[in-house]
């Protein structure tokens, strides 16, 4: 599970724009992986599965979103100590943790809202050396079996998975994030939440430097009684037909 | 002086955001429009836990603070006022006045389902010939021995006919007057119970207001809250903690008026420029954000002080008045900002502008308010 | 001298857009580093295609003609590009930031020890070391990534380095991977749901929203897509209510295309859309709404009622193919 600033947060950056200035910023759980937290939920409210756990690595600003986690109706929350700078300094953290972890399924969100890399759930199979589909839009358990739905180039696919093995989901595998009940809220703080220390591990890339983009040029209106002149632009002034 | 929420209360206020801007925001104007209760919407608050906020883990509630009530409320009722009064009948009118009132026994059978939310209380004080004067009931609770029988009728009484269980304000000492009126619990099912049609009301029309018929109605006599003459303290009291919910509501009707002009102001253009850039716009913005932090503020105060265990019957008197007064005039100028559009359904602001007039008139009109809070001035 | 070997994507036999555009970075990566664009192609393809991408300026090509690599397989997949890369001592290793290269290139990352970096949009301004750009927080910011390990794995965004043609010799050799891993799963059932083109690969793409007010008037919308050799698409609301298959909403929960020409049509605008949809060379916008935020993203606009305005584009369409 990873901690990303809201969605509607208009990014700004510090430090000689080497960095997210996180001044104000709320955080909350990336998007897809609440959606698969949302599913996993779902499964266990029907009795196919028996626990939830939700894992992070991150500083201690994330553990807030993870009581959130748990409010949502996740049994326990792990904290891996540590400040990433790639994905891949985050699969191997998890990798190292998973070794003394028994699980039948892991989940992750297709990627993060902030770096988009779509990275982690991938090299965390590859290092711990445990299957992985990717583009899983559906998760179902039909006596003890568990069906895949999974998104191909123009199709889909049911496959049929041998646990244990990762899931990378995406939109589809739950149709809204679950909103916690006031139970859930109000009991988040009594349920576990661990937090273990991070062996050392470097990271491969680095972020040197951010930017905003350029703002467009305005939109450039066209008479609806001379359709013919759209595509006149279209065609010698954009080029795009 | 700590301002701050804390995670729980903020997590609260999340997940009622959440809950009104995706559930409660697909079929408001729908069910405004036709006078449709809100079926499913009022299981998935029972579900999620927002029917029994601030009761006792106990007696199968949340063991929320009202100031995580208040939040909840304003939330709910940015969007959806019809829903948040049934939510706010549930809690700090029927389900308060169970748990601070009853005994063991009433709390274990009533409170406890109205808690989760399986039943949906009413609370029946107001009636054809008494509104704001309550100190005298036209509907009889005859003490017959080991029950009371119940002849009246009571008015707009809000899940009147949706409700399972009536908390019925009654006399049963006319000689006594205000000291000889009694609160019953009441089944929704018991004989001699008819409800009048549904009330087509101004605003928060998707919620079930009637008139309730009393004719030879038994109701045990352990059916009662208190000692006998207790009614009409209880309902005094009762209505002080109502006032807060209400209050909340009232707050999240302006609120929600606020976040829809300050939007619109945003995006629409006039004379070269959007209307925002306009002061006479912005100033009557600016106007309008003061007034509802105001009544947030006063809606925290009372909820504090009650959570504190302080008196707050004038604090909470305070944010009902100031609330229902600025959410009328942060509606008006709502919709007076959005111009045509504002007075357009697909917009919003009509609504809520109908819906803040309410909030002016029940659970104590304004006048009432302004009576308690002028005694509490001039008290030696 | 360092090679670049990059993941030659086929569909039905053949290399769509995407394919051709990666070996032409492919290429111009492997001038900047003085080595050569090695393409590897897993399952069968017929000759002419694969000397197709010799004008893209690959000069050999791995063809992994035999080999089960249908169903598609993270663990499999990973070996063969692996393994290849080994074989032909690429320094880089680059996918389309396809479905399928998403999906495996973390984990080629893995076995090479190189560092990753997704969705790049363009040529990487250094080379010692390796550095990128490429879009965050969701299309909101550009970083620049500098990768620290010797070797670098990295998925290009599509439609942002376009098609370049160079003379390659593409020299096909067929390649057996050492050993493959096995299936990790059972395919119970296949379903194609999508039309003949490809959201994901269509140059242009016609799309509407909650104006065009039912199902029912989708007719000029689907003739438009048609006269332009176009994909079709919807915005979110309409794939809700079940007007279009879910499988074309375009938006932040949905796809993200990158086509040359977009056409919103009775489309708002909210942010999410245009999440979706912000890195369109070129975006069209047609709503009654002169308010409406479409036209702040949008490069030509019309005023008008989609159902006046969409037909009268129909016939334009028409006429300009015609003259064209």
């Amino acid at each position: 599970m990873s901690n990303v600033p809201d969605t509607t947060t208009k990014v700004r950056f510090t430090d000689g724009n080497t960095r997210l200035d996180a001044a104000g910023i709320q955080w909350i759980i990336n998007p897809w992986d609440e959606l698969a937290l949302t599913r996993a939920l779902e499964l266990k409210d029907a009795g196919a599965i028996s626990a939830v756990e939700v894992i992070n690595v991150g500083p201690a600003l994330t553990e807030a979103t993870l009581r959130k986690a748990l409010a949502i109706g996740a049994d326990k929350a792990w904290r891996i100590d540590a400040e990433t700078a790639d994905g891949y300094q985050v699969a191997q953290l998890l990798a190292q943790w998973l070794k003394d972890q028994a699980f039948d399924i892991l989940l992750a969100g297709v990627e993060s809202s902030d770096y988009n890399s779509s990275g982690v759930g991938i090299m965390l199979a590859a290092l711990a050396g445990i299957p992985s589909v990717s583009n899983v839009s559906g998760l179902s358990i039909e006596g003890g079996q568990v069906i895949l739905k999974r998104e191909i180039e123009g199709g889909q696919q049911q496959l049929k998975a041998h646990g244990p093995f990762l899931a990378v989901v995406q939109k589809g595998i739950a149709l809204e994030p679950r909103i916690p009940s006031m139970r859930g809220i109000m009991t988040a703080r009594t349920k576990p939440l661990e937090v273990v220390p991070a062996h050392p591990v470097a990271a491969r890339t680095a972020y040197q430097a951010f930017s905003l983009p350029q703002p467009k040029g305005s939109c450039r209106m066209v008479d609806p009684e001379q359709p013919d002149e759209l595509f006149r632009l279209l065609h010698e002034e954009a080029r795009v037909i | 002086m700590n301002f701050n929420f804390t995670e729980e209360q903020l997590m609260i206020q999340q997940a009622a955001r959440d809950f009104a801007q995706r559930e409660l925001i697909k079929d408001v104007i729908e069910r405004d429009e036709k006078a449709e209760y809100p079926t499913q919407h009022v299981k998935t608050m029972a579900e999620l836990g927002f029917l029994g906020m601030l009761v006792d883990p106990r007696w199968d509630g949340g063991g929320m603070d009202t100031v995580s009530y208040v939040l909840a409320m304003e939330e709910i009722s940015k969007v959806d006022a019809s829903c948040s009064v049934i939510m706010s009948v549930n809690n700090s009118l029927v389900c308060y006045g169970l748990e601070a009132f009853g005994n063991d026994v009433q709390r274990e059978k009533y409170l406890k389902p109205l808690a989760r939310g399986e039943k949906i209380g009413a609370f029946l004080l107001s009636e054809p010939e008494a509104g704001s004067d309550a100190t005298r009931q036209h509907t009889l609770a005859e003490d017959k021995g080991d029950y009371y029988l119940v002849n009246g009728t009571k008015n707009w009484i809000t899940n009147g006919n949706t409700a399972g269980t009536y908390l019925v304000i009654a006399q049963t000492h006319p000689e006594k007057g205000h000291k000889g009126i009694n609160c019953l619990i009441v089944d929704r099912n018991s004989e001699g119970i008819s409800v009048g049609p549904h009330e087509n009301k101004m605003g928060m029309r998707s919620s079930d207001t009637h008139s309730v018929m009393f004719t030879d109605v038994k109701v045990p006599k352990e059916n009662r809250i208190g000692e006998d003459g207790f009614g009409f303290k209880f309902a005094m009291k009762t209505l002080e903690g109502g006032r807060i919910g209400i209050a909340a509501q009232a707050l999240g009707i302006a609120s929600g008026a606020l976040e829809r002009a300050v939007q619109y102001a945003k995006e629409r253009k006039a004379f070269g420029t959007v209307i925002a850039n306009h002061q006479a716009i912005a100033f009557k913005l600016a106007d309008m954000a003061v007034k509802v932090e105001n009544a947030r503020n006063l809606c925290l105060k009372a909820a504090w002080l009650k959570d504190q265990h302080l008196p707050y019957g004038v604090a909470s008197s305070y944010a009902k008045y100031y609330a229902a007064e600025i959410a009328m005039e942060v509606t008006t100028q709502a919709v007076q900002i959005h111009g045509g559009y504002g007075y357009v359904k697909e917009y919003h602001v009509e609504r809520l502008m109908r819906e803040a007039k309410l909030t002016q008139i029940y659970e104590g009109t304004s006048e009432i308010q302004q009576i308690v809070i002028s005694r509490d001035l001039l008290k030696d | 001298m360092s090679n670049i070997l990059y993941l030659a994507e086929h569909r039905e036999g053949s290399f769509r857009k995407p394919a051709l555009e990666l070996a032409s970075y492919a290429h111009a990566l492997a001038r900047q580093t003085g080595g050569q664009a090695i393409a590897l192609v897993l399952g069968k393809v017929g000759a002419d295609q694969l000397s197709r991408l010799g004008s893209y300026g690959t000069q050999h090509i791995l063809h992994a003609a035999e080999g089960s690599f249908d169903p598609m397989d993270n663990g499999i997949w990973s070996t063969a590009v692996a393994e290849a890369a080994i074989k032909v001592s690429a320094r880089l290793v680059v996918f389309s930031a396809s479905l399928q290269g998403r999906a495996i290139a973390p984990a080629v990352a893995v076995r090479l020890e190189a560092g990753l970096v997704a969705g790049v949009n363009g040529l990487p301004s250094s080379m010692q070391p390796l550095t990128v750009e490429r879009k965050v927080y969701s299309g909101k910011a550009l970083a620049t990534v500098v990768v620290h390990t010797e070797k670098a794995v990295m998925t290009l965004s599509p439609n942002t380095f376009g098609l370049k043609e160079s003379s390659g010799d593409a020299v096909a050799e067929v390649w057996t991977v050492p050993t493959l891993p096995s299936l990790s799963f059972e395919v119970l059932e296949t379903s194609r749901s999508e039309g003949k083109l490809l959201l994901s690969e269509a140059d242009v793409v016609v799309s509407a929203g909650r104006g065009m007010k039912g199902h029912e008037h989708w007719k000029p919308v689907e003739d438009l897509a048609t006269v332009l050799g176009a994909a079709t698409a919807c915005s979110r609301p309409v794939s809700d209510e079940g007007w279009r298959p879910h499988g074309e909403h375009v938006g932040q929960t949905g796809k993200i295309i990158a086509p040359n020409l977009y056409f919103a049509l009775g489309i708002s605008g909210a942010v999410q859309h245009i999440a979706g949809v912000s890195s369109s060379k070129v975006i069209v916008a047609v709503n009654k709404d002169p308010e409406a935020p479409i036209f702040g993203a949008a490069d030509y606009g019309i005023l008008g009622d989609v159902h006046t305005v969409v037909p009268a584009l129909v016939e334009a369409a028409k006429r300009f193919k015609e003259n064209s």
